[in-house]
């Protein structure tokens, strides 16, 4: 295991922001934390990647432990958040240099090694510029770039593609699997399943401080119906009878429709239009919705979570 | 490598980074040297006359009496340009990297303080430079200049520390700009501008007890060749006390937060 960690609970103030968080992560692949905003993924990251002191629990970290070692730990990783950890007066080749001299590389090396990373995140035109001139996307590939410039065994990733535009963060992707294919170990957090779905060996999902739920995608899809279906009825009377026939189902914000969780399937639909039929319930609409992050939370906090 | 050698090395590079910085945002290091040398031609063509008389003489004697003083104030303005750019820096992603990284935590200030140093240093000359121009008529040897250079460089590394201190704690680039406000005001308050001698009985005490004053008077006798007497050591006690209360406030507030 390259991140293990057990227990972990944070508080601030009287309000607790981990409640318990227990990790593995095996050397050479994606894990990520699943959450809304608050759920606890950003402490959780800060507190791995030593910024932040956890109350109780331990952790290890590339082998070595995160209280007792702090430095070989911050030897062993690199950190990209979600705030653009650049200079922003300085160019995109000098901020890489700096990095390479924190290093230690010998300035012959660290030119190389900037001039590579410049080229292979596509801002060999833009070296010379200021980084404080750079889109958005930019900026998240030269934060990257940073944290790559010492080759950390271990990579904490915290919402690298929050804001950004659709193509940008399919440049991001990209770039996170090139990482693991090189056999780095990456830690993301997102509050996209689809992001997580798209990257990760394994998801962690993360509501108020706890994993609810943890599993490899496949396994996260099967225990999450494959979305909703939502139903809208007439009038009041024909809700009510919905829901006292569909006992699965939540309300929704609209007071005159109902979401059931369902996977969309024809037979899971013939079965649900049978059960309503039955019952002689009238549905005005009908729509079928493929998963989201809130389908992930109705199914594995039973609506807890859903207060929003 | 050592703890040391490793402490040194990144002080280095943050060093060449707060230089960049410095030559990239110019206009603060413009400001800090324009405020003294306004202060010096406001004190030497509108007050200078008058106060020179004063002294007894004229307009010639008072530059020879406050150009120590405005140095001074150069060197004080310097340092709250280290407050303003330590808080700008706290602001900034880059000082979380520099948390997440195995490098030399201090070498983060250290690399502020001496780039403070070194553009206080720039400060003092270009000050100087406009002083002479105007008629200031040092006489110290080589030896007393040498002695001026090092005082004058104890004084800035001790009032930078206090300011990176400041910076840290301030949370905001405002108030890091405005809580250094006194260090630019003590001068006044001491035998800077004015003699002590001539204050009302309370003033006079304050200036004579203030770290600024025996500062004042130190750097004044080794420009104009004159005794020191104990000034120097009262003036050199105040520093190590300033810089160890700043040194250790700001490792505190850094590894802290």
């Amino acid at each position: 295991m390259t991140i293990t960690a057990t227990g972990l609970r944070k508080s601030f103030g009287d309000h607790l922001v981990l409640d318990g968080i227990t990790l593995d992560v095996p050397r050479g692949t994606v894990f990520s934390l699943l959450g809304a905003n608050g759920a606890g993924k950003t402490t959780t990251v800060r507190i791995l990647s030593t910024l932040l002191a956890a109350d109780a629990g331990t952790v290890r970290v590339a082998g070595h432990d995160l209280v007792r070692e702090p430095d070989a730990v911050r030897a062993a990783i690199g950190v990209t958040g979600q705030f653009s950890a650049v200079d922003r007066l300085l160019t995109g080749f000098e901020n890489l240099m700096l990095m390479a001299d924190l290093h230690h590389l010998r300035r012959a090396d660290g030119r190389r090694r900037a001039a590579e990373l410049l080229d292979r995140f596509g801002l060999t035109d833009a070296a010379g510029k200021p980084v404080s001139t750079y889109s958005g996307g930019m900026l998240r590939r030269i934060d990257l770039a940073m944290t790559l410039v010492g080759s950390p065994q271990v990579i904490f990733l915290d919402e690298p593609t929050t804001g950004l535009d659709p193509r940008s963060r399919r440049d991001m992707w990209r770039i996170v699997r090139d990482l693991v294919a090189g056999g780095v170990t990456v830690l993301l957090t997102t509050q996209y399943l689809a992001e997580a779905d798209e990257l990760a060996d394994r998801i962690a999902v993360l509501d108020g401080g706890r994993i609810v739920a943890e599993g490899s995608p496949e396994e996260l899809k099967r225990r999450i119906p494959g979305g909703h279906v939502r139903l809208r009825f007439a009038d009041p009377r024909g809700r009510d009878a919905a829901s006292g026939v569909l006992e699965e189902s939540f309300a929704e914000s609209d007071p005159l429709a109902l979401r059931v969780p369902s996977d969309g399937s024809l037979p899971a639909l013939r079965a649900l239009i049978g059960r309503l039929d039955d019952h002689h319930v009238d549905v005005d609409e009908l729509s079928v919705h493929t998963p989201d992050l809130d389908d992930v939370f109705l199914a594995l906090t039973h609506g807890k979570a859903h207060t929003r | 490598m050592t703890t040391m050698s490793l402490a040194a090395r990144d002080s280095s590079t943050m060093l060449r980074r707060n230089l960049k910085r410095m030559i990239r945002y110019p206009s603060m290091t413009v400001v800090l040297i324009g405020m003294p040398v306004v202060f010096l031609l406001l004190f030497v063509y509108v007050f200078g006359g008058t106060m020179g008389a004063g002294l007894g003489g004229g307009r010639g004697d008072y530059i020879d009496y406050v150009t120590p003083a405005i140095l001074l104030m150069t060197v004080m303005s310097a340092v709250q340009g280290t407050a303003i750019s330590v808080a700008m820096d706290m602001t900034e992603g880059i000082i979380t990297r520099f948390r997440t990284m195995h490098i030399a935590r201090v070498s983060v200030l250290t690399g502020h303080v001496l780039g403070s140093m070194i553009q206080a240093a720039l400060a003092v000359v270009a000050v100087l430079a406009v002083a002479l121009l105007v008629g200031f008529r040092p006489d110290a040897g080589p030896l007393g200049w040498l002695a001026f250079a090092g005082f004058l460089a104890a004084v800035t590394f001790a009032f930078v520390w206090l300011c990176v201190g400041i910076g840290l704690a301030s949370g905001s680039v405002e108030t890091a700009s405005n809580a250094p406000m006194p260090l630019i005001l003590l001068p006044f308050l001491g035998s800077g501008f004015a003699p002590t001698d001539s204050m009302p009985a309370a003033v006079r005490w304050f200036a004579e007890y203030q770290p600024f004053t025996p500062i004042i008077e130190t750097l004044r006798g080794l420009l104009m060749d004159r005794p020191l007497g104990n000034d120097p050591w009262i003036a050199l006690a105040w520093c190590a006390v300033v810089a160890l209360t700043g040194y250790l406030w700001s490792k505190r507030r850094f590894t802290r937060s």
